[in-house]
């Protein structure tokens, strides 16, 4: 099936470069090991054969864009930007739009070409399905992924392989993609916010005992940082030395404060596209804190990030009638 | 802190709006109203200039409870930075809450510039909180000279 779908991908991009609508391609292509993908910056139709589909093309792609559109430092002249596409799941599109939406990209300079998603595979579980055997292929069939190992094939159920915030995807394709790439898509998830509904549950000292020990792992290489679209700032808080908010030693309030700001950041901007979970690699368990921010201003204020280009972010407008029951009384 | 005795009292920041809430700490003065003296205040110009980062920087110099007070909605002397001042105020006692720290450590409140004796009764009602919760451990960092090092 992402065979078909690589096809048609591929005819697409070919003729937005036919027809001149396009000067680059911003598009996943096979990664040096089974199972992984890499960016690739098309710019040339000759090029086009580079880019792949499937369910492993689980990177963010619009955290290029905003450095794409912003002015050269240093350049005089008027600054030109590409037009460019991207291939873009749902979740991608949604960063997108929220680009769009915060000022940083101009909506006609981007053209979304929207793939139907069916989830992506998390290596993770792939690995821990084959007990550690060292992965030298991988194939995908219908509902099926075929791992070849030294020791021979496996096949396991592609719907088990799905990374969790697939399958808690609440929004697998969006209608406002400029190219829509015909095709079945995930069909939105039930059952969402799992476990930090879970979390919630928990005591508060257990919580706070499970916070700490995750982010004590934390190495500050701001890898979380990097890979999100959201994460466009000249000068991000950890890094910024008057005041200096994050100290410079490696002790846990530290490390938190980095983590609380981080997250804080996202209210009301995260698209829950886990770039964060999969770029760190110290595997903290990311996805039930960041989760927590999305859940919270939909709950409390109706607004889902990146649906549309338009409209005011929630945390920069306000009604009459927002919650009060976290003021104290005397 | 320690008080006569030689026992814990805890120690409180109070981030105050200019225009309500530090004119209504004013008037609890002037009208030699009782209150703990547990609060040290801190003037912001609006609650709007409150950045949730100075609540963690506050917890991680060993506060034991914050206080954020501006003008009630509708009051904002700049029309609607208490407004949008709430919705992050909401988020980030939800979220501390969620990764753990008591729910009375850090607390958010409206105190006008009239209101003197509801000042001082917020006051006696964050130390009581506070006190039942004890000193405070969660986010704290260790006094500068002490070996340094997660964990």
């Amino acid at each position: 099936m992402s065979r078909q779908l690589e096809t048609k991908l591929r005819e697409a991009v070919a003729s937005l470069f036919e027809r001149g609508e396009i000067d680059l391609v911003i598009g996943h292509e096979a990664g040096s090991l089974p199972l992984r993908s890499r960016p690739v910056f098309v710019r040339d139709a000759a090029d086009i054969e580079r880019l792949v589909w499937g369910p492993n093309c689980t990177n963010n792609l619009a955290v290029y864009l905003p450095r794409l559109f912003a002015h050269p430092k240093n350049l005089r002249e008027e600054y030109a930007p590409p037009t460019v596409g991207i291939i873009a799941k749902g979740c991608d599109a949604r960063s997108v739009l929220g680009l769009v939406k915060e000022h940083q990209l101009p909506r006609e300079k981007v053209v979304i070409i929207g793939m139907p998603c069916t989830g992506m595979i998390d290596p993770k579980k792939v690995e821990a399905a084959l007990d550690g055997a060292r992965i030298i292929g991988a194939r995908e069939e219908a509902g099926s992924l075929t791992v070849e190992t030294p020791g021979g094939e496996k096949t396991l159920g592609l719907a088990e392989m799905l990374a969790d915030g697939c399958l808690e995807c609440a929004h697998p394709t969006i209608d406002e993609a400029d190219v829509a790439i015909e095709g079945e898509a995930r069909s939105p998830a039930d059952e969402r916010y799992q476990r930090v509904a879970a979390f919630e549950q928990m005591s508060g000292e257990e919580r706070w005992a499970y916070f700490s020990d995750e982010i004590s792992r934390c190495i500050r290489c701001y890898a979380c940082r990097q890979v999100c679209p959201n994460c466009y700032c000249v000068t991000c808080f950890a890094d910024q030395t008057k005041p200096r908010w994050i100290g410079a030693a490696d002790e846990l309030p530290d490390l938190m404060a980095f983590h609380i700001g981080r997250i804080l950041h996202q209210a009301g901007r995260c698209v829950e596209c886990d770039a964060c979970v999969r770029a760190c690699p110290m595997d903290i368990d990311l996805r039930v804190f960041t989760q927590k921010m999305p859940k919270d201003v939909e709950a409390l204020y109706g607004y889902v990030a990146g649906m549309s280009a338009d409209g005011v972010p929630a945390l920069l407008t306000f009604t009459e009638n927002d919650d009060e029951g976290f003021i104290s009384e005397p | 802190m320690s008080n006569e005795a030689g026992g814990w009292e805890p120690k409180i920041v109070a981030f105050l709006c200019n225009w309500c809430s530090y004119a209504g700490a004013d008037l609890a003065g002037v009208s030699r109203l009782q209150y703990p003296t547990n609060v040290r205040i801190i003037r912001v110009p609006c609650s709007g200039r409150i950045d949730p980062l100075y609540i963690v920087r506050a917890l991680q110099e060993g506060v034991d409870g914050v206080l954020v007070s501006g003008c009630h909605p509708g009051d904002c002397h700049y029309i609607s930075g208490n407004l949008v001042a709430r919705r992050k105020f909401a988020l980030l006692k939800s979220y501390l809450e969620y990764l753990g720290i008591e729910p009375g450590r850090v607390q958010f409140s409206w105190v006008s510039a009239s209101e003197g004796t509801r000042f001082a009764a917020l006051m006696e009602k964050v130390v009581d909180d506070v006190r039942a919760l004890g000193p405070a451990t969660k986010m704290v960092k260790a006094p500068v000279g002490a070996p340094v090092g997660a964990e």
